[in-house]
């Protein structure tokens, strides 16, 4: 049995939701139905499961990964090519910290960008069903399927909440 | 927000998108001139490698001249970015909407084109990569990360990349929008770059959560980079005028003086160009003026306590330097325009309702600036080189060669080529944050005036 989707086309947000409230009550289970939009509405507009994430951990990850490779970097580097200046300590503690600093940030923002790909589920070349006109405004509630017999259920309940056009796919 | 118009999505997306759907008739010549700019500036750039810095007019005692004045210039325009897209998204300004992209993309290509001067500058530019990466282990020799000549590059690199991807994820929900409404190669490329955008929720919240994160990010990076150009300057201890202990934030406010100005610039000529009036509004212009005015007073107040400090030490070399600048020909007379236009012209205009509603006033307003602000990085690191002390070589004035002029104008062609050329393909002003804008706001009634209201989420 071949996993299958159907894609609810809405002009609204009110009858969105109502589908997404829908669906919910004929117990189809979180994950198995969402909302595209082409563009950021207030979280729980449709009444949509709000993902939870971890993206948070990802820039402390990446600073200490930084911080560590740049107290090695800065302190091999000059320990490997001693050179003494006015009698002063070979590690040049102010100097390092600069270098040190942006080699921090750098990781934590590189850290953050690949976090908010993983994140958001992404790349995703295989997206699925989907139509051009929810970059128009449309709102597009998508259900997908282990078992055919839901299919019906699924485009009822979409009918009812007065989905404009459903996609098959 | 009384400017605001009911903008459905269809229209937005016909009227952002005319640079990529369609080729404004302007667009081609624009670019062809600009290339062929781009590329004379590029011949002679090879011609004074091949011949030297011997074409320039850098000689003893002012080995540091318009190369490296532009360098300042170019980082200083990159400070737009991160001061209007980072700030105003983490203090949520709705009027930040349009001018976020424009601000990243200024940002990118400014620095590309600023790190084109050390480079050239240094006269052999393949051994520049030896200086910043010596990692050569057989002989033992590392990169001397006490000297600002290093900190600068890292500094600058780090900045250029956190950029460049802040921009490309900003960017991930329109090239989802261009996929959609393109086809052939164009749809295959846009399909790949978005990465299989579908704007569910959890890519949407990534979308703000992200940006509010990178912004947080980004701000200390971008106070760090000016700072750290400012010490470039600090190692010649010997050059009066040079090491004044504000260097650092007067460097940085003036950067975001210069940087605020150019996205003005640059705002308006996005508004003329693809005809933009319904997103890029007065409302905008008087926005931007109002914050300019803040950051324009700081700055002087730093120009005058650098000056105060240098008098008020009684160090003789010192006051004969800041008479040279201001008292004595041609110096004074760049001191005069540089005061003129960074200050004395602009922000007293700036303080009427009327002109910073005026998008030709706040055009030719935000050029003046520019001007003034690149007059005072030559006013810097110029005189302080060219002061006549009692032992240099040389007693001869610096003049620049057209060898310097020719590259100094092609830096300009050259951003601008990058942009229009970005503008073919990316949309200039973020779509998803201007539907958002319609999505979030919503017309009250109080008493009998009709209020625009804007919804904040609370976190």
């Amino acid at each position: 049995m071949s996993t299958q989707s159907i894609l609810g086309l809405f002009q609204q947000p009110e009858p969105a939701a109502d589908a997404m409230d829908g669906l919910k009550e004929a117990g189809f289970e979180l994950g198995t139905f969402d909302v595209l939009t082409g563009t950021p509405y207030p979280e729980g507009a449709f009444g949509e499961h709000v993902p939870q994430h971890r993206l948070f951990r990802y820039p402390a990850f990446g600073a200490i990964i930084g911080f560590t490779l740049s107290i090695f970097l800065t302190s091999v580097t000059q320990l490997a090519y001693p050179m003494v200046t006015g009698g002063k300590p070979i590690l040049s503690l102010f100097a390092m910290l600069i270098i040190m600093y942006e080699m921090t940030m750098l990781s934590g923002v590189i850290a953050t960008v690949v976090g908010i790909v993983i994140e958001s589920r992404l790349p995703n070349m295989k997206p699925g069903i989907y139509d051009t006109r929810i970059t128009e405004g449309w709102i597009g509630v998508v259900v997908t399927f282990d078992d055919d017999s839901k299919v019906a259920d699924a485009e009822g309940v979409l009918n009812r909440a007065g989905a404009l056009e459903i996609k098959h796919a | 927000m009384q400017q605001r118009r009911e903008l459905d999505q269809v229209y937005t997306n016909r009227k952002l998108l005319n640079g990529q759907l369609d080729t404004p008739k302007w667009w081609l010549p624009t670019v062809v001139t600009l290339g062929l700019i781009v590329m004379i500036g590029i011949a002679v750039i090879l011609v004074m490698v091949n011949k030297g810095l011997g074409v320039t007019g850098l000689a003893r005692p002012v080995y540091w001249g318009l190369f490296i004045t532009t360098f300042v210039f170019w980082v200083g325009i990159s400070h737009a970015g991160i001061m209007i897209s980072a700030i105003l998204r983490l203090t949520q300004a709705e009027w930040r909407r349009p001018v976020t992209r424009a601000a990243e993309l200024l940002t990118v290509f400014s620095l590309l084109t600023a790190l084109v001067f050390p480079l050239i500058h240094a006269g052999r530019p393949w051994r520049i990569a030896y200086w910043i990466m010596p990692y050569d282990v057989a002989r033992g020799i590392y990169p001397n990360i006490r000297s600002p000549l290093i900190m600068d590059p890292v500094a600058i690199g780090t900045y250029l990349t956190g950029s460049t991807l802040f921009l490309y994820i900003a960017l991930l929900p329109d090239l989802g929008n261009l996929r959609d409404r393109t086809t052939g190669w164009r749809n295959a490329m846009y399909t790949v770059l978005s990465l299989g955008w579908r704007g569910n929720p959890r890519q949407w919240k990534m979308q703000t959560v992200g940006g509010i994160l990178l912004s947080a990010l980004m701000l200390p990076i971008f106070v760090s980079v000016h700072s750290i150009v400012s010490w470039d300057f600090a190692i010649a201890s010997a050059v009066e005028g040079w090491h004044s202990t504000i260097f650092a934030p007067y460097f940085v406010i003036g950067a975001v003086h210069s940087g605020v100005s150019a996205v003005v610039t640059m705002m308006a000529l996005m508004r003329w160009l693809w005809k933009w009036d319904d997103f890029i509004r007065p409302e905008h212009f008087d926005a931007l003026a109002r914050l300019l005015i803040v950051v324009a007073t700081g700055w002087l107040g730093f120009t005058f306590l650098e000056l105060t400090f240098a008098l008020y030490g009684q160090d003789a070399p010192e006051i004969a330097l800041r008479e040279m600048q201001m008292f004595q020909w041609p110096w004074n007379g760049l001191f005069i325009l540089f005061f003129l236009t960074a200050y004395a012209i602009p922000v007293p205009m700036w303080l009427f309702k009327r002109v910073r509603t005026n998008i030709a006033l706040m055009f030719w307003t935000s050029i003046l600036v520019n001007i003034g602000m690149w007059l005072e990085r030559f006013l810097i690191i110029v005189p302080g080189l060219a002061r006549r002390t009692p032992f240099v070589y040389t007693w001869e004035a610096y003049r620049p060669s057209p060898v310097e002029w020719t590259i100094f104008i092609w830096s300009f062609a050259w951003v601008t080529f990058l942009m229009l050329l970005f503008s073919k393909f990316f949309p200039l002003v973020p779509l998803f944050e201007q539907k958002e804008s319609q999505v979030f706001t919503d017309d009250v009634m109080i008493g009998r005036a009709k209020v625009p209201a804007i919804v904040r989420e609370a976190d």
